[in-house]
């Protein structure tokens, strides 16, 4: 009996968040937020790292892991803020693509070259516009695709259908949101033409759990991010003649941000691990781990803003990116209210 | 990741499932106190076959097998999911036994443990004083040498089992000149001595869980200290830890919550079950999230037990924290969904569950704010797992005269 990650994933883990601390400091992310470079540099960095291709079959030039290696770099990435598709391409598309038995994208996605963004708003609940087909081809408008700069974009229709459309033949336009670090866009299609992917809603939801684990696991180490600058901040910042980290109104702040942190570690590594053993709690977990680090992550976000003083609210320590990337990840794929009445109705309590 | 026990472990499963099988009907009835027949031969039966005191030498009257943490594991799940009597587990058993087999004499170990394990022997806890809770080490009853005795005069409050007791663990000031700290010994003495005098001390639950317990020129035989004198507060420190953790099981709230779900199935309000209630229905979800964290974290520290490179010294740390305000929270939510008919208590005929949502509801929040409370579990976190410093002593006119 063994809870937690080996030895080999600690060690890719380490490699990733040497990686991101050398390779995508801060100031990456506010040149993002500048308009002044886009994440095609650090997504190419991160696919030579064998990130792209992470659980893509070796036989298509991934690397051929499993969801608990992937819940584990989500997390190093959250802890950086890093931008980059890795939900949208190297998790969703790439397993449904799979899964549906469209593997010729595979291979240049895995190096990095081919990015297939995810457009599944109509499936987690249609606002406006919902997208239609006939005789293959998509009419209407899909929100909140996820990564404005992708190559092609799977598209979820309300009865659970997926079609793959080319980005030259969708009008593209970004749309803005709280968080510059996971680009979307909003997508408008006429008589454009696509090709189904699958028939199968089993498949669309397999693949929207998978991405509400990696969201999870996201939050997670964009919340540890924030506790650690918090207590370090802590110890650094004086007043009355004290650190602020001796009062204790500061350290029950920091040790209620740890003591709702921690379990939630053990909680994202065993969502990745049901979905590799299949276990019958696979969706059920998702869902929960998705809704409870949302809670938490919101929790720890403004706590961790607030030990910061009047800095925490400003741009100068930037820790408000990954206050809007927590924001971010809350809202995506479910609010946490939606995303428990689905656990709700997997339970067959409603 | 591994959650499977492994093969080599079917067999013992299927022996404890047998022993339930077969034992079963021998349990104590409802109604057999800790001091009855029915008690003490199930706790002998169950020592017999290794699973009660399993790992304590059977020289001291233990089963005398190996640690094994997965035996252990499989031992508490076949009894949970049986809900068949783990024997008793009293304060005795749980806290004082680990300390006698680690600081104990050899006379110490043979005379107390094996009776203490077979319900034979009932221990209470003399810890907490009216000024001496979250500043345990300030406590004040003394004991001064009298030849070969121990004369003990103060006051002990929070005993809990302390009317059935035959013996207190005490810690004691001896040395009123030495650093707070360094002034505590660890005694064990009879609860029939002379001049001890218990008060029940009743609690917002109705019942007297716990006693206050007056000690006035108590004699006690100088041999009957644990450790050294002055050394009972590392002593005292060690049983604490080991409290910490039981008292909130993450598999026992998970029990309490699918009893809410059973509550929300089963009442009904305007011909509507409660479970078709949104509004209840995310409170219990949200809980079920925060259950399944604890469980998982629960299953991490199992881990760490056994493959002893994970360090989960954060992740334990929290469990009595986070742990006794859930059971908390969840024990209202199964009043909550109840409405006015969650307000009954007592012979009222209209309560359910015997009145447990209630009483967990108010015992809980003894829990939360005893062993610990939750403030003093914040401090631990951050100074031990956050690495904050402790709040600075305000200078008190002896310190600043001596400095």
């Amino acid at each position: 009996m063994e809870f937690g990650l080996s030895q080999d994933q600690l060690m890719f883990g380490d490699s990733v968040r040497k990686f991101l601390a050398s390779e995508v400091p801060l100031d990456t992310v506010r040149q993002l937020a500048a308009g002044e470079a886009d994440d095609s540099s650090v997504w190419q960095g991160l696919a030579d790292m064998g990130l792209a291709g992470l659980i893509i079959p070796e036989a298509h030039g991934g690397a051929q892991l499993g969801m608990l290696d992937a819940v584990a770099i989500a997390e190093a990435l959250g802890y950086a803020a890093c931008p980059g598709p890795f939900l949208s391409t190297a998790i969703m598309s790439a397993y449904l693509l799979n899964a549906a038995g469209a593997t010729d994208p595979l291979a240049r996605m895995a190096s990095g070259d081919y990015r297939v963004g995810i457009a599944f708003s109509d499936v987690i609940g249609s606002r406006k516009g919902e997208v239609t087909e006939a005789d293959s081809k998509l009419t209407g408008q899909s929100l909140f695709a996820l990564d404005a700069t992708a190559d092609a974009y799977l598209i979820g229709l309300s009865d659970g259908r997926v079609f793959m459309i080319e980005a030259s033949e969708v009008t593209r336009s970004s749309l803005s949101t709280i968080d510059v670090t996971q680009s979307v866009c909003e997508l408008s299609f006429h008589q454009s033409p696509a090709c189904l992917v699958s028939s199968s809603p089993e498949l669309v939801w397999q693949t929207i759990y998978r991405g509400r684990a990696i969201q999870a696991a996201d939050t997670l180490g964009a919340a540890q991010y924030m506790l650690d600058q918090a207590v370090a901040y802590s110890l650094d910042r004086k007043q009355f003649n004290r650190v602020i980290g001796s009062f204790q109104a500061v350290k029950h702040m920091c040790a209620e941000m740890a003591s709702q942190l921690e379990p939630c570690r053990a909680f994202a590594w065993y969502a990745g691990h049901a979905f590799d053993e299949s276990t019958d709690d696979a969706a059920l977990t998702a869902c929960h781990a998705k809704a409870h680090l949302a809670e938490v992550g919101q929790f720890v976000a403004k706590t961790s803003t607030e030990v910061h003083g009047g800095m925490g609210f400003t741009d100068l320590v930037g820790l408000h990116y990954w206050f809007k990337r927590i924001g971010f990840n809350r809202q995506l794929l479910g609010s946490p209210e939606a995303v428990r009445h689905e656990a709700a109705q997997l339970e067959g309590l409603c | 990741m591994d959650l499977s026990y492994g093969s080599e472990y079917d067999a013992f499963r299927e022996e404890v499932r047998s022993f339930i099988r077969s034992h079963k009907h021998k349990q104590p009835k409802p109604g057999d106190g800790i001091k009855s027949q029915g008690m003490r031969d199930w706790q002998s039966l169950l020592i017999e076959h290794g699973y009660h005191s399993r790992t304590i030498a059977s020289e001291y009257g233990g089963y005398g097998g190996e640690p094994d943490i997965i035996k252990s594991r499989i031992i508490a799940e076949e009894f949970g999911a049986e809900r068949v009597h783990r024997g008793f587990n009293g304060q005795g058993v749980t806290m004082l036994t680990p300390v006698l087999l680690e600081m104990g004499t050899e006379e110490q170990k043979k005379a107390f443990v094996e009776p203490t394990i077979k319900a034979e022997m009932i221990w209470c806890q003399g810890y907490s004083e009216p000024g001496a809770g979250s500043d345990l080490a300030s406590l004040t009853t003394k004991a001064e040498l009298d030849g070969d005795e121990w004369v003990i005069n103060g006051q002990k409050i929070w005993t809990s089992t302390a009317h059935h007791a035959d013996w207190i663990f005490c810690l004691v000031r001896t040395e009123p000149d030495a650093p707070k700290h360094l002034g505590i010994s660890f005694l064990l003495f009879r609860m029939d001595t002379p001049g001890i005098e218990i008060r029940p001390l009743v609690d917002m639950t109705g019942d007297a869980n716990f006693n206050e317990v007056f000690f006035t020129d108590v004699r006690v035989p100088k041999h009957q200290i644990v450790g050294q004198r002055g050394q009972g507060w590392q002593v005292a420190n060690a049983i604490l830890g080991h409290e910490r953790g039981s008292l909130a099981t993450p598999d026992a709230a998970m029990n309490r919550l699918n009893g809410v779900k059973r509550l929300m199935r089963e009442e009904s309000i305007n011909g509507e079950p409660i479970m078709s209630n949104p509004v209840f229905r995310d409170r219990l979800m949200k809980l079920e999230g925060r259950v399944l964290a604890m469980q998982y974290n629960d299953m991490r520290l199992l881990s760490a037990k056994i493959n002893k490179n994970q360090d989960v010294r954060l992740a334990g740390m929290i469990v009595k924290l986070i742990g006794t305000e859930l059971r908390h929270e969840i024990e209202c939510l199964g009043i909550d969904v109840m409405g006015e008919i969650g307000l009954s208590y007592g012979d009222n005929p209209h309560v359910r569950g015997h009145g447990s949502w209630q009483y967990q509801y108010m015992f809980y929040l003894g829990l939360i704010i005893g062993g610990g409370t939750s403030q003093i579990q914040k401090n631990i976190i951050s100074e031990r797992g956050l690495g904050m410093p402790k709040e600075p002593k305000i200078p008190t006119a002896k310190s600043v005269k001596e400095a």
